[in-house]
This record gives structure tokens, C-alpha cells and sequence, in this order.
């Protein structure tokens, strides 16, 4: 007799969960005096490490914000949901973010994948989204609701071909990606057509999968094609470990790359010496003299005791222009917060001066960045 | 004994799709979070269901299904992408029919893979089949993840979504039906034998092999066809999803239920779901939660949360009733 | 010529890795006869044990490497014991499938527990042991290597001198050929058990600190494939076996590095389970093992 009893209790038991987690929709995300604002990060899986980061950078930013009066005189309620780095959940958090908890904008997400699963709902419903650091093309043109405070692949594609060209001087490059990363596998197509375009050649193009440890056999392939350069359009993740096994191999060409490179810990995984002579574009830099940038930093490491990387920089800058469009915009209202965005113009953040074009991408440039004596150093900016 | 057992049973199903139908008619005026949860769990009860069958009544340890609902989420999907503008017209303009034939085509792909994957099953018991179809599984997601033709770890985007609540329960239905006539018909005695102790069903001249391999086959078939049904859901695929963590959760559904245990597999099913989603609010200590709960049934109730008892006293009632 | 050569110092480097590894899976399933899936886990925290007192003791040095090294192995063989009177014992002669599933559910456990206690993102291992790069002709080989090699032979020998010439070592084997027989001359299977995962984790851990030597970045999320791998090493060699773990723990690292070699990078995980596949298929008693007919 018990056994449907307990059947019973556990089924309406998780109902009543549910019902209760989204009881603090309501009736609209700007009900009473908070404005509401989902985000949906890889908080756990495979990818938690980029999506922790994104995480804390925008924590900050809301903290900051609402310490400072919030916007339109109420404060911001971060929605923060977790999709565990696995395809499908961000879809069903945009859902619920949208239907249930009523968000007048959501924040999300640093993997083209999972925003390109998000986005549809997004501008399907009328509620904008901006993602911190996608740089999949797609993921803005699926609609005029969906944002970006990051430049794009083709534009770092095209940036790194003309650096590789015109300051390491190089002819001949390898190419040594990371196929199960869609960035990865992105940058490096959008590389490949401006260098061959620009007359520079391909002499090898090998391939590891994200979270392996050697990669000494592809390395030692590389380095028979004799290139000028290796481009590793990878992530920091893997890049020091490649970084270091390459100069233990021998090769003492330039290594260059992305924004995936940009962490702190790739200066303690690879070493300073074995990232001399290495170079990578980014959206943002701790060194970074700017005093908005420096601030960002002081904060971050007040707060959570470690150096910002760009991920944690770029979801601090999603937030700030999110919360500025909704001030300029003087409503909650999802096309007024649309028009806003679209017209966000020279806004200064950690990561530099956003500007967003037509395509609502981040018109901004990017800073190239090399290691010497144990530093990162600036070495140029490029803008578009 | 059979054959009038059967006969309600048909009708049952028949009855199912179309109270299915009527519901789903009216999908647009639900909560699309709502609704996003429903068909979730009409995906994964047929997963877990066509897991049953191979886990539970044949006692065959799979941890690779995910790899099976790949193989039919891709192969629908790419026909529905790329064949979908030749195709569409050929069905007469219906999405319904060529999506049909998509998720088949899923089904039938996916049970070829199954076919691969039974036969070593053949030989192996416990731990080491459970290894291989574990490896099975990850064979086929690092071959999608190198295959850029179908966008290798970028995913396949833009699947139209043709998935509604008709489709999702209407198959869960089917699947529930399917494997349930399959066991309980005298044919179907020989899934269990197999499963209570092998080397005695073989010495009574039960054909091992042939269940082994049905089991597999039909299982793999449905969790094509969940695949297909879940491509035109979020209408975004790619490697990542269908790896060893999603098998394990279809795992856990079938043991959460007790293997063996078709409508407790059933509920346990929709209970995971919603109960996945009722504990987003925790975040980032979901995770922990749910193995420190895996670890926990296990030493508790191994046998499942539902007692197939409890079933049947409620078909006696049935049976005895004024 | 030299490339081969390299590959052949990288294939073996890692395959010794395997082997390590390998054994603690061996030992577990010849005495228990069940996969601890945790035990790739237990090869994470062995790394972290490493990374934490690497911080407290000078780096570069031998016997503060060894000390680590110890220490870590030590944290893991009562991680073990924890884990195994914990969620393994209240199981004892329940279905194998029950217990694989506690095994998974553990491993769930520590990787979502490192996630939270470590912080999901890479960390760098540091220095224990002095680092050098030694060059001969057109080869590279690093101290980190050559340390794998003296270890993994050293704790192989170890192994199976208590294994072989200790009253622990002779239960144990009492208890891997009959559990009830052993328990009738008087075994105390429990301590037994302890005394295996006890030993297998510090195995583990000693794994998890040589490969961070040599790949020095970790993660909680580290251990999943290489557990894996080793397994299969395992498998490979003949589980059950100590040698065969350890052979086949080499022969599993040079094909992977075969397979990098020759392209084929992308599918080096894939191989691994291909050559499961196949040696379950042709040999499921794993090359060095015996024929084992079943009775019934």
C-alpha cells in the first residue's frame, strides 16, 4: 500500500519543486523594483573553466552596478543557470528564462554552440541576448535581438593573417588545431582563406583533440615541414602544454594564436622561456594600462583572489552594456533594450571601447600580446 | 492466454495516440518551458524503455545508448537538412511525412550500428560488455566529432523543428508498446531466461544469440528514432551531447525504475526529467547531488524505486473489480 | 630515423604511465572481480595531492619530489580504503551491475567534488623533481621520463615482491582464486580487501603524479580518459595478471603513439577502445593470460 503512496509523493514532490523554483517569475521581469537578468555559463562539464570565469566576470559587474544604485533606480536579479557544457540545456534554459522567470535580457554564452542553441528562442521571443564571447559569425545573424561585445572569427581570422604576414614575416605556416573545439575548428577556417589569399603558404595542418596531453607526435610532424610559424587556434587549456612540448622538441619558430590563449595559467603551464617569441590577439590584457581595465582587475582579485582572464573580463563587459543600454533605453521593454543595444556607441569597458555595427558584432580592435622575461607584454593594437 | 491479452493492448495503444493527439493539438496555448520538459520526457522515456529491454529484460549491460540515439539524430537530421528541399515535395509538401520517414530512416541506421555492437556482445558478460559498449559509444562520437560533412564538434544547426508533443509521446507509445508485446508473448520468455542465467537457457535450446542480437536491434532502433525526435526538439546537434555522461543518465532512469520493470522504467523516466530541472535552482551542486544519489539507491534499493508488485496489484484490482 | 626514435621514448614514457595505472585496476579486479571505475578519479587526486604539498616543499629537488610523491600515495591509499568501506563493502555479493554503477556514481562524485573544491580550470603542476633535457643525437628525453621509468619499475618490483613474498601478498592471491575458500583458512577477507585498495589507490596516485610531471597541467576532469586507457591496458595484458598489466600497459602507449604518428591524433581515444574491442574479441583472457574454461 505504501508503494503508490511513495510513487505518488515522489512525483508531486518534484512538480512542487518545480513550480516553486519558478515562482519567482511572477508576472514579468521588471515587476516591483528589480529588473531581471538570465544567464545561462558552462558552470560545470567539461568547459567549466571558461564558463566559471564568464560567470564571475558578470557577477562582479551586477554587484557593481547595483552597488552603485542599480539601473532606473532598481536593482538588477542576476538568473544565473548552469548547462553543464552539454548541448541541449541551453536551449531549455532560455526557455524557462524566458516563460517562467520573465528576464527582460539574458547573458550568454561563451561557446557559439551553445549560444547558436539559445539565440532562436531569444529573438524569437523578443528578449535581446548578448553573448560575452561567441565568435561563431552565426550567432548574430540569427536575428537583430542577439549581440556581441567580442569580435568575430573571420575579423581575428583575417587579424591574425595579416600579423603572421606583415610583423612575424612569415611564408610558410602550420596550422595545429584543436578539431574538438568549434572555435578552434572556426578561427582556423577563417584564417586560412585571407593567408592564402595574401600569398602566404600551408605546409602542414595537424590536429589534437581538447584535453590531450601530448602532443609531441604532431609537433614532431610540424617541425619536418620546416614552417616560419605555427598557428594554434586553440585554447589556453591545451596551448601551454603545446607551447612547452614544442620548445622541448626543438622548435624555436614563433607560435601564435587567439583569444583562446588569454589566461593567466598559460604563463604558469607553459613557463615564461618557452613562450618567448610567442604571440596571441586578445580583446583585453591585465597588464593593460587603461584605467578602466585596471580597475576591472583590482576588483576581480579583491573579490575572488585571482587575475582575470579575457573570458572574465568580456562577461563583466556584457553585463556593463547591457545595464548602459537598458539606462539609455529608459524601459525594460525588450525592442526598446533592442534599439539601445544596436545603438551602443564608443562604450567604455574593461575590454576596451565597444562600439556595435550593423551586424550588432563588436566593432573593437584587438591588442597582440607576446611573453618577455616572464611577462606578458603588448606588443600592437590592430583595429578593423 | 495470449492472444486476447494482445488484442486490448492494441486498442490501448490505439486509444494512447489518439488522447496524444488531442492534447498535442493544442500545444501552442501551453508554457513553452512546460511544454520544452514534456517532450523531454516523452525522448527520454523512450530511451530508457528501449534501454529496458537490452539492460533489464536481456540483461545485457549497455552504457553506449547514447551512442545509438547519435547515429539517429544525425542520420535524420542530415536527411531533413540536406535531402529536405528535394525530399519535402516528393512527401507532398508535408513536413509530417518526410519527418516520419527521417526518424525511420534514424531507427533503421541506428539498429545497424546495434547489429555491429551485438555481436560482440555475443562473448561477453557483466564488466567487460559494459567496457565495450562504453567504448562503442565513444567510437562513434569521436568519428562525428572528425567527420566536418555533418560539422564535426561545431554540431549541425538550422534542423527544422519538426518535433511536437504528437510525435514525442505518440512514439513513446509505440516504443512502450513494442517492447512491452515483445517480452510478455511466449516468444519473449527467452529475453529473460537469458537474462536469469545463460548457459542454462542455452542448454534448454534457447538460441542465446538470436535474443541477444533482437534485444540490441530493437533497443538500438528506438534510441535512433529518440534521437531523430530529439534533433528536431532543440534543432541543434553535436558530439559533445551524446557522450558516456548521457548515456549514464538513461542508465540510471532504467535502474532507478528496476530493471526488468517497464512502467517503472516509464515513471522513473519522467521523474528524472522533472526532477533534473526542479534542481537546476541548485547549480553547480546538481551534479554532486545526483551521484551522491546514484550512490546512494544502489546500496539502499538496487532493485529500483518502483516494486513491479506494486503493478500488479493494481491489474488485479483491475481484474477482480465489481 | 630520429622520429621514430622519439616516438618510440614517448610511446614508451606513456605506456609506462598506463601500466602504473593499469595495476591498481588488476589488483582490484583479481580480488574482487569488479571495474573500480573510481580509480581514475582516485589518479586526480593523487595529482592534486601532488600539486597541494609540491606548494609546501621546495621544488626541484629529489627527496622533496619523493616526499610528495609518498605523501600523495599515502592521501590516495586511504581515499581507497574511505571509498571502498563506504560505498563498495555494504555491496558485497550483489550484482556485479550494482556495484559498477556505485563505482560510476563515485566517480561522478570526485570529478563534480574537484570541479567545486579545485576550481574547474587547469592548474600547473610544478617541478618536483629536478628537470633537465637530456639530448642524444636528434632525441629528446626529459628527466620527467626517465623518473617514470625508474618509479614504475621500482613500485612494479615492490608489487610483486609483496604480492609473492608476503603473508598479505599470498592472501591476497588466496582471495583472488576463492573468497569462500580463503575465508574458511581463516583469511580476514575485509582487511584483505582494505589492504588491495589501499595499495592499488597509492598506485594510482603515484600514476597521477608522474603524469602531471610530465604533462604538468591538471584538471579535475583529468583522470576519465587515461583510467580508461589503462583499463584497457588491463584488459590487454590479461587482468588478473601483474605483468600483463605492465606489458600491456607499454604495448597500449607505443600503438597510441603509433597511431599520433601516423595522423591519425584525433582518433588516439578511439584506438584504445578499438583495441579492446578486438582483444576481447580474439583474446578475452588479454595476451598474457591464461585460457579459463567456465564451469558452470
Amino acid at each position: 500500500m505504501t508503494q503508490p503512496r511513495m510513487l505518488l509523493a515522489g512525483l508531486v514532490a518534484s512538480l512542487a519543486l518545480l513550480a516553486g523554483c519558478g515562482q519567482s517569475g511572477g508576472d514579468g521581469g521588471a515587476a516591483g523594483d528589480t529588473i531581471r537578468i538570465g544567464e545561462f555559463a558552462s558552470l560545470t562539464g567539461k568547459e567549466a573553466a571558461f564558463g566559471q570565469s564568464s560567470h564571475k566576470g558578470t557577477v562582479l559587474a551586477i554587484e557593481e552596478i547595483n552597488a552603485a544604485g542599480g539601473v532606473l533606480g532598481k536593482r538588477i536579479d542576476l538568473i544565473s543557470e548552469d548547462n553543464r557544457s552539454t548541448p541541449g540545456e541551453s536551449a531549455t534554459i532560455a526557455k524557462k528564462l524566458v516563460s517562467r522567470d520573465k528576464v527582460v535580457a539574458m547573458l550568454g554564452e561563451v561557446a557559439s554552440g551553445r549560444s547558436l542553441e539559445a539565440a532562436p528562442i531569444a529573438q524569437s521571443n523578443g528578449v535581446p541576448m548578448i553573448s560575452p564571447s561567441s565568435t561563431n559569425p552565426k550567432v548574430t545573424e540569427t536575428g537583430d535581438y542577439i549581440f556581441r561585445v567580442c569580435f568575430t572569427d573571420p575579423f581575428q581570422g583575417r587579424l591574425l593573417a595579416e600579423f603572421g604576414k606583415r610583423t612575424l614575416m612569415a611564408k610558410k605556416v602550420a596550422i595545429f588545431s584543436d578539431v574538438s573545439a568549434p572555435y578552434s575548428v572556426g578561427l582556423a577556417q577563417y584564417f586560412r582563406e585571407p593567408w592564402l589569399e595574401g600569398g602566404g603558404q600551408i605546409v602542414s595542418e595537424q590536429k589534437y583533440t581538447g584535453g590531450d596531453k601530448d602532443f609531441r607526435a604532431q609537433l614532431t610532424a610540424i617541425k619536418s615541414t620546416a614552417p616560419d610559424a605555427i598557428l594554434v587556434p586553440g585554447y589556453y587549456t591545451d596551448v601551454g602544454l603545446i607551447v612547452a612540448q614544442a620548445r622541448q622538441l626543438g622548435i624555436t619558430v614563433p607560435l601564435f594564436g587567439g583569444d583562446g590563449w588569454e589566461a593567466p595559467e598559460l604563463l604558469q603551464i607553459a613557463g615564461a622561456q618557452a613562450l618567448q617569441g610567442t604571440y596571441y590577439s586578445t580583446h583585453f590584457s591585465p597588464d593593460n594600462t587603461d584605467p578602466l581595465a585596471q580597475k576591472f582587475v583590482a576588483a576581480f582579485r579583491a573579490k575572488y583572489g585571482e587575475t582575470p582572464d579575457a573570458m572574465a573580463a568580456l562577461g563583466y563587459d556584457s553585463a556593463l552594456v547591457l545595464a548602459d543600454a537598458i539606462k539609455r533605453a529608459g524601459s525594460t521593454e525588450g525592442a526598446k533594450i533592442r534599439d539601445a543595444l544596436a545603438a551602443t556607441k564608443d562604450f567604455a569597458g574593461a575590454t576596451g571601447v565597444t562600439t556595435l555595427d550593423a551586424n550588432r558584432d563588436a566593432s573593437k580592435g584587438a591588442v597582440i600580446i607576446t611573453v618577455k622575461d616572464g611577462k606578458f607584454q603588448y606588443v600592437e593594437t590592430i583595429t578593423p | 492466454m495470449g492472444a486476447p491479452r494482445i488484442a486490448q493492448s492494441q486498442l490501448l495503444l490505439l486509444g494512447s495516440l489518439a488522447v496524444i493527439a488531442v492534447v498535442a493539438a493544442f500545444a501552442d496555448g501551453y508554457n513553452p518551458y512546460f511544454l520544452d520538459i514534456a517532450l523531454s520526457c516523452g525522448i527520454n522515456v523512450i530511451l530508457a524503455v528501449s534501454l529496458n529491454l537490452i539492460n533489464g529484460f536481456t540483461g545485457q549491460f549497455s552504457l553506449g545508448h547514447a551512442g545509438f540515439m547519435a547515429i539517429g539524430a544525425y542520420s535524420a537530421a542530415m536527411l531533413t537538412t540536406a535531402g529536405g528541399p528535394t525530399l519535402l515535395p516528393l512527401a507532398g509538401g508535408i513536413p509530417g511525412v518526410l519527418f516520419l520517414f527521417a526518424l525511420l530512416l534514424g531507427g533503421v541506421c541506428a539498429a545497424l550500428v546495434g547489429l555491429i555492437v551485438g555481436v560482440p556482445s555475443l562473448r561477453l558478460k557483466g564488466d567487460y560488455l559494459a567496457i565495450v559498449t562504453l567504448g562503442f559509444g565513444e567510437i562513434i562520437r569521436v568519428v562525428l566529432q572528425n567527420i566536418d560533412a555533418v560539422g564535426g564538434s561545431r554540431g549541425l544547426i538550422g534542423i527544422p523543428g519538426y518535433t511536437n508533443l504528437f510525435w514525442a509521446f505518440g512514439f513513446a507509445a509505440v516504443a512502450v508498446y513494442v517492447v512491452w508485446a515483445l517480452v510478455n508473448s511466449t516468444y519473449g520468455r527467452g529475453f529473460l531466461a537469458v537474462a536469469d542465467d545463460e548457459i542454462a537457457a542455452e542448454a534448454m535450446g534457447i538460441n542465446t544469440t538470436r535474443y541477444k542480437i533482437t534485444a540490441f536491434l530493437v533497443g538500438a532502433f528506438f534510441a535512433g528514432v529518440a534521437g531523430g525526435i530529439y534533433a528536431h526538439f532543440k534543432q541543434y546537434i553535436a558530439p559533445q551531447g551524446f557522450g558516456f555522461d548521457r548515456s549514464i543518465e538513461i542508465v540510471v532512469m532504467v535502474i532507478l525504475g528496476g530493471m526488468g520493470n517497464t512502467a517503472g522504467v516509464i515513471l522513473a523516466a519522467i521523474l528524472l526529467t522533472i526532477l533534473g530541472e526542479s534542481l537546476r535552482q541548485f547549480g553547480e551542486f546538481r551534479m554532486i547531488l545526483y551521484s551522491l544519489a546514484i550512490i546512494v539507491l544502489m546500496i539502499v534499493r538496487p532493485q529500483g524505486l518502483f516494486d513491479p508488485r506494486m503493478f500488479a496489484w493494481m491489474a488485479r484490482r483491475r481484474r477482480t473489480g465489481p | 630515423m630520429t622520429e621514430f626514435l622519439q616516438q618510440l621514448i614517448n610511446g614508451l614514457a606513456l605506456g609506462a604511465i598506463y601500466a602504473l595505472i593499469a595495476l591498481g585496476y588488476t589488483m582490484v579486479y583479481g580480488v574482487l572481480r569488479f571495474i573500480n571505475f573510481a580509480h581514475s578519479d582516485v589518479f586526480m587526486v593523487g595529482a592534486f595531492s601532488g600539486y597541494y604539498l609540491g606548494r609546501i616543499i621546495p621544488q626541484g629537488s629529489i627527496p622533496g619530489g619523493i616526499v610528495v610523491l609518498v605523501g600523495a600515495m599515502a592521501i590516495c591509499a586511504v581515499l581507497g580504503v574511505v571509498i571502498e568501506k563506504l560505498a563498495y563493502r555494504p555491496l558485497r555479493g550483489r550484482s556485479t551491475l550494482t556495484v559498477l554503477i556505485t563505482a560510476i556514481g563515485v566517480s561522478l562524485l570526485l570529478q563534480n567534488l574537484g570541479q567545486r573544491i579545485f576550481g574547474a580550470n587547469p592548474k600547473s603542476f610544478p617541478a618536483l623533481f629536478p628537470t633537465h633535457y637530456f639530448q642524444l643525437g636528434g632525441v629528446t628525453v626529459s628527466t620527467a621520463q626517465i623518473t617514470v621509468f625508474v618509479v614504475t619499475v621500482l613500485l612494479l618490483f615492490g608489487l610483486r615482491y609483496i604480492v609473492l613474498h608476503t603473508r598479505t601478498g599470498m592472501a591476497m592471491r588466496a582471495v583472488s582464486f576463492s573468497p569462500t575458500a580463503a575465508q574458511l583458512v581463516g583469511v580476514n577477507i575485509d582487511r584483505v580487501i582494505s589492504f588491495t585498495f589501499a595499495l592499488g589507490s597509492s598506485l594510482a596516485a603515484a600514476g597521477g603524479i608522474l603524469y602531471a610531471s610530465n604533462y604538468p597541467s591538471i584538471d579535475p576532469l583529468m583522470g576519465t580518459l587515461p583510467g580508461l586507457k589503462a583499463f584497457v591496458a588491463a584488459v590487454l595484458g590479461g587482468i588478473g595478471n601483474i605483468a600483463g598489466a605492465a606489458f600491456g600497459g607499454v604495448v597500449l602507449g607505443l600503438v597510441e603513439t603509433g597511431v599520433v604518428a601516423l595522423g591519425g591524433s584525433t582518433y588516439r581515444d578511439a584506438v584504445a577502445f578499438a583495441v579492446l574491442i578486438l582483444i576481447l574479441l580474439f583474446r578475452p583472457t588479454g595476451l598474457l593470460g591464461k585460457r579459463q574454461a567456465e564451469k558452470v
